[in-house]
């Protein structure tokens, strides 16, 4: 029973009044109901009706080989993650790819050898990321609108590259990449779960990582605490451009070809994936572990409705239903935990 | 400050200023663009966009985004097609209004998803992109509507009308004209400036922001709708894999040039008016000019990116402005 | 690898087990057109329906949203996981399948390239289904314009992408009529547009050219996206009685531009009997009782004779037909 001790002299400050402390959340909630459950949640349910809805899905090594089709996104949308946590935006990875790419492909013709026009491509990627970033950093321009003019600038420059013709001819120790396996495990994939595993730490151990959820939570307030704000974004960005340049290189190996529509409508997947996998999209929540196992939540379903005969119109309207489902799920979680 | 110089401050000048820059500098490479002729090019590519372009708008400075507006545009055309195609006996305004209704229930629900689930419009409007597209796909059956089945009434909509000015653009730049009368003079007009550019205070003061989100949302998915006629009116057949791919970009590039913030709150019909024209000067400007098509994505996107950086500049007053802000 | 070994393996097995005695297991065909949606794949997909239904094959049809160059590979490798005998398919894109057919065929599945070829690189097929003769196509079209505006004045060309092998091939073919042939000296070919099969696109382009070149008499395009886009902007413009539009177009998207006398005549050939043939060739091949290579000639019902050719490359009907006022209302596609 609380009760105000009433001092001796009115003119001192009387006994401060304590209630009991709200108790704190069970450690099982804390735990199971976060997003990323969801996640996993919808894996598996998806992974039981594709193999309900085609005899040929529940095949190990045809999931891993198709997933290849996906991996490069899915590698960018690691990083997109970790830029959305922070409270921007990147909506440009995907034409990013294609310009590196064509980048890549023309300096091969133009006769470099492939490391060099390899590294040709992982500068454009840098210096790519590095304008959006600037544009958004020193600028202080909104990343959203930014990066859809880039994006279209970038697709635009790679029409100007490449044409509409494709380049090819690249040599076969080069191509292929989603055909050398570890096991039954194509490389693109190995390279997606070290790619996670390095994320993963860097977001949840590191210091910067820290720093970034920070950020993302309250920009002003982690000026205010000192963190270096524009360096951090902008190392982001630059990280951006710099993996999809890499996922470029992968794409070229895994067509053998390159081409200025390359990655297409990838924007929209990076993001699918990344909300997917329970990111806040205003920023200051997140985790890798969700977007990994979105990832591989999109590859199910795109495999299992392709390899069932499942018509286009169809698959669309299963992907943004899901998508809307995932963020109101998503959204519920998050506002619970608010408190 | 003198009148003069407040002319000069006021955003639409630095998009005024653009366009005529563009147009003078293009008449003078190729003076053929410069007639009535082109003017005439011009205000045909104009209609579908700022018609679509006037919706986006007030999501915009309701601080919301649509990034659905294709694949309502598509719907809608289809579902008129549709309505065309299978009865041709019924008048030309009832596909209209199957038309403008479809994308005004598809605008409602976007709308309703963003309030009661207090969703992100971005994300919300990016999954329902997908879910419309995959309707209409299963709407028309995957079939297009042919140039057959679209009645002559709504094709001569596109090439004439008694003044001579094709129907399209007067429907267009009435709209427009609309969309003002209602911004400045209502007061749900003025109600959506206020949630845009303070949604925490708007409901303090006595503002309804749920029914107003929606009525925006609405309104942007019936006028998407609307071009979704004026596409079918304009090209001649509607196709589900094609209409309105990628629209919204296109729709979103001409505002953001106009001057409507991304961050809600700010923005004029005017400015969105010169946007648009910017925008289509640009697209019909190139081909005339010769320069290789390869070259039009590159140069809208440098287009949206200089828009931005002056926007911002005039904002801050100046380029010492831009560059001195804040932020460790 | 181990389980799908397994998998084939039992599959293997049940085949032989079911029946040796009998002829083999139906044959299976997927046509993968290059995108959903579009009506002129429609007509080859009732093409193999109809074959399929008289020889007892199975078909299924699946499509990708999109047209664009790598839309159609997972649908490739699906379908191989299903373990489909015959991949038709209407390549988006001449070489990124490349890889994944050449995967398909190490399994044993045929490839067939219906409508195009992929040029440069017909070893990744197994055979090419061509509508007609694509020599032919570019004169056709040159002297169907000729007729029209009195073998004399300014015409120009507006096309697909720049990229497209079968538009190309057909422009050098127009080009070298209009150079060598002398009954075409009087007209001049001032411009190429592009208008990548987009309306949107193609309706820019040909305002363009018809702004920048007032003395234009004619405008060939030989692509079904362009050629409408054209009638409608000639339309718009009012200029049907001084500049002419011909091209390859369906009968259902030009029917209107006839009736109105927009458009005097178009020409295209017969998608049905594409699919038709492709369905009889693939099943004739994996029976064995046709021979895939240069000089086998074969019956199909309902279409006579055909012959393969070199590199497999069979033609399913040698001239274009011409559509106009008299014989439009016969046609439905």
């Amino acid at each position: 029973m609380n009760s105000i001790e009433k001092s001796p002299m009115p003119a001192t400050t009387p006994r401060v009044i304590v209630r009991e402390a709200a108790a704190p959340r069970p450690r099982w909630q804390v735990w199971l109901i976060r997003p990323e459950v969801v996640t996993l949640l919808l894996l598996v349910i998806a992974a039981i009706v594709a193999t309900r809805l085609s005899p040929f899905f529940a095949d190990l090594g045809f999931i891993l080989e198709s997933s290849t089709y996906y991996i490069e996104f899915a590698i960018v949308a690691l990083v997109l993650t970790i830029v959305i946590i922070s409270g921007e935006i990147d909506l440009s990875p995907a034409a990013q790819m294609a310009l590196s790419a064509c980048l890549f492909g023309t300096a091969f013709k133009a006769g470099a050898p492939i490391p060099v026009a390899m590294a040709v491509s992982l500068l454009s990627g840098l210096i790519m990321g590095a304008f959006n970033g600037v544009l958004v950093t020193v600028l202080r321009l909104p990343s959203i609108i930014v990066t859809i003019g880039t994006l279209i600038l970038y697709r635009g420059l790679a029409q100007v590259l490449a044409g509409d013709k494709s380049i090819s001819g690249f040599p076969s120790w080069f191509v292929g990449i989603d055909y050398r396996m570890v096991g039954i495990v194509p490389v693109p994939v190995l390279i997606f779960i070290a790619a996670s595993i390095l994320l993963g730490l860097f977001l949840g151990i590191t210091i910067y990582g820290r720093q970034i959820y920070q950020i993302g939570t309250s920009e002003i307030a982690a000026i205010h605490a000192g963190l270096r704000v524009r360096r951090i974004k902008m190392g982001l960005f630059i990280a951006s451009g710099l993996v999809s340049s890499i996922a470029g290189l992968m794409v070229a190996s895994r067509l053998g070809s390159v081409r200025y529509d390359l990655a297409t409508g990838g924007e929209l997947t990076m993001v699918l994936i990344v909300m997917l996998g329970g990111t806040y999209i205003f920023g200051g929540r997140g985790s890798i572990l969700g977007t990994f196992l979105a990832a591989w939540l999109l590859v199910i379903i795109a495999t299992g409705m392709t390899v069932a005969n499942i018509a286009i119109n169809a698959q669309l309207t299963v992907m943004g239903l899901l998508l809307i489902v995932s963020i109101i799920a998503t959204n519920a979680i998050y506002a619970r935990s608010q408190r | 400050m003198n009148p003069i110089a407040r002319l000069f401050r006021a955003r639409e000048a630095g998009i005024l200023v653009m366009l005529v820059l563009f147009v003078a500098v293009v008449s003078l490479i190729q003076p053929r663009f410069f007639s009535t002729e082109t003017l005439r090019i011009v205000l045909l590519a104009v209609p579908l966009i700022l018609v679509a372009a006037m919706g986006q708008m007030m999501v915009l400075v309701a601080r919301h985004v649509d990034l659905s507006i294709g694949s309502i545009l598509g719907f809608s055309a289809i579902a008129a097609g549709m309505v065309f195609r299978d009865h041709p006996e019924l008048p030309l305004f009832v596909g209209f209004a199957v038309g403008v209704l479809s994308g005004a229930a598809l605008g409602f629900v976007n709308g309703l998803v963003v309030t009661v689930f207090k969703l992100p419009s971005i994300i919300v409007t990016l999954g329902t992109l997908s879910l419309y597209r995959g309707l209409l796909f299963i709407l028309s059956g995957s079939k297009q509507i042919d140039p057959n089945d679209i009645p002559e009434p709504l094709i001569r909509m596109a090439q004439t009308s008694p003044i001579d000015i094709p129907w399209i653009v007067i429907i267009a730049f009435g709209v427009a004209f609309a969309t003002w009368l209602f911004l400045t003079y209502s007061q749900i007009g003025r109600q959506i400036y206020a949630i845009g550019s303070n949604p925490v205070a708007a409901p303090l003061r006595g503002i309804r922001v749920m029914p107003v989100t929606i009525l925006v949302f609405t309104l942007s998915g019936a006028l998407a709708g609307l071009a979704g006629l004026i596409y079918a009116a304009r090209f001649g057949y509607v196709n589900p894999g094609i209409t309105g791919v990628g629209f919204e970009f296109t729709v979103i590039a001409a505002v953001v040039i106009g001057g409507v913030s991304i961050n809600g709150g700010v923005g004029s019909v005017l400015g969105t008016v010169l946007g648009v024209l910017l925008l289509g000067s640009v697209q019909v400007a190139l081909p005339i000019l010769g320069v290789s098509g390869f070259w039009q994505n590159a140069i809208y996107g440098g287009i949206i990116l200089i828009a931005l950086v002056i926007d911002r500049t005039v904002r801050q007053g100046g380029l010492r402005g831009l560059l001195a802000r804040g932020g460790a | 690898m181990l389980r799908r070994n397994l998998m084939l393996a039992v599959a293997l097995g049940a085949t032989l087990l079911s029946g040796a005695a009998y002829a083999a297991d139906p044959v299976s065909i997927v046509y993968i057109p290059k995108n959903t949606g579009n009506p002129y794949f429609d007509s080859i997909i009732k093409g193999f329906e109809d074959g399929c239904k008289t020889l007892g094959c199975e078909f299924t049809t699946v499509a990708p949203a999109s047209a664009e160059a790598t839309s159609q590979i997972p649908f490739v490798t699906a379908q191989i996981q299903r373990g489909v005998n015959v991949v038709a398919i209407s390549p988006n894109s001449p070489d990124a399948l490349n890889l994944v057919f050449d995967r398909a065929r190490a399994k044993g599945t045929i490839i067939l390239s219906v409508n195009s070829d992929m040029p440069g690189n017909e070893t990744h097929r197994d055979a090419a289904i061509l509508p007609v003769d694509f020599t032919k196509t570019g004169p056709s079209q040159v002297e169907l314009l000729g007729k029209q505006i009195g073998y004399e004045g300014e015409i120009a060309i507006l096309s697909a992408t720049t990229d497209a092998p079968d538009q190309n091939v057909w422009i050098a073919a127009m080009k070298d009529t209009l150079e060598k042939d002398p009954k075409y000296a009087k007209m001049k070919l001032v411009t190429i547009a592009y208008g990548d099969d987009d309306p949107q696109k193609s309706t820019t382009e040909t305002e363009a050219l018809l702004a920048n070149y007032p003395n234009l008499k004619g405008i060939i395009s030989p692509t079904t996206v362009g050629v409408a886009a054209a009638a409608q902007v000639v339309e718009t413009a009012k200029k049907a009685d001084t500049v002419k539009v011909v091209g390859l177009g369906t009968p259902n998207q030009m029917r209107r531009f006839i009736e109105n006398g927009t458009v005097e005549a178009f020409q295209l050939w017969s998608p049905y009997n594409q699919g038709l043939l492709a369905a009889n060739f693939a099943v004739g091949v994996k029976n064995g009782t046709i021979k895939n290579e240069a000089g086998t000639v074969f019956e199909v019902p309902g279409l006579g004779k055909v012959t393969v050719e070199k590199d497999s490359v069979i033609k399913t009907q040698a001239d274009l037909t011409t559509f106009d006022k008299t014989n439009i209302a016969d046609f439905n596609f």
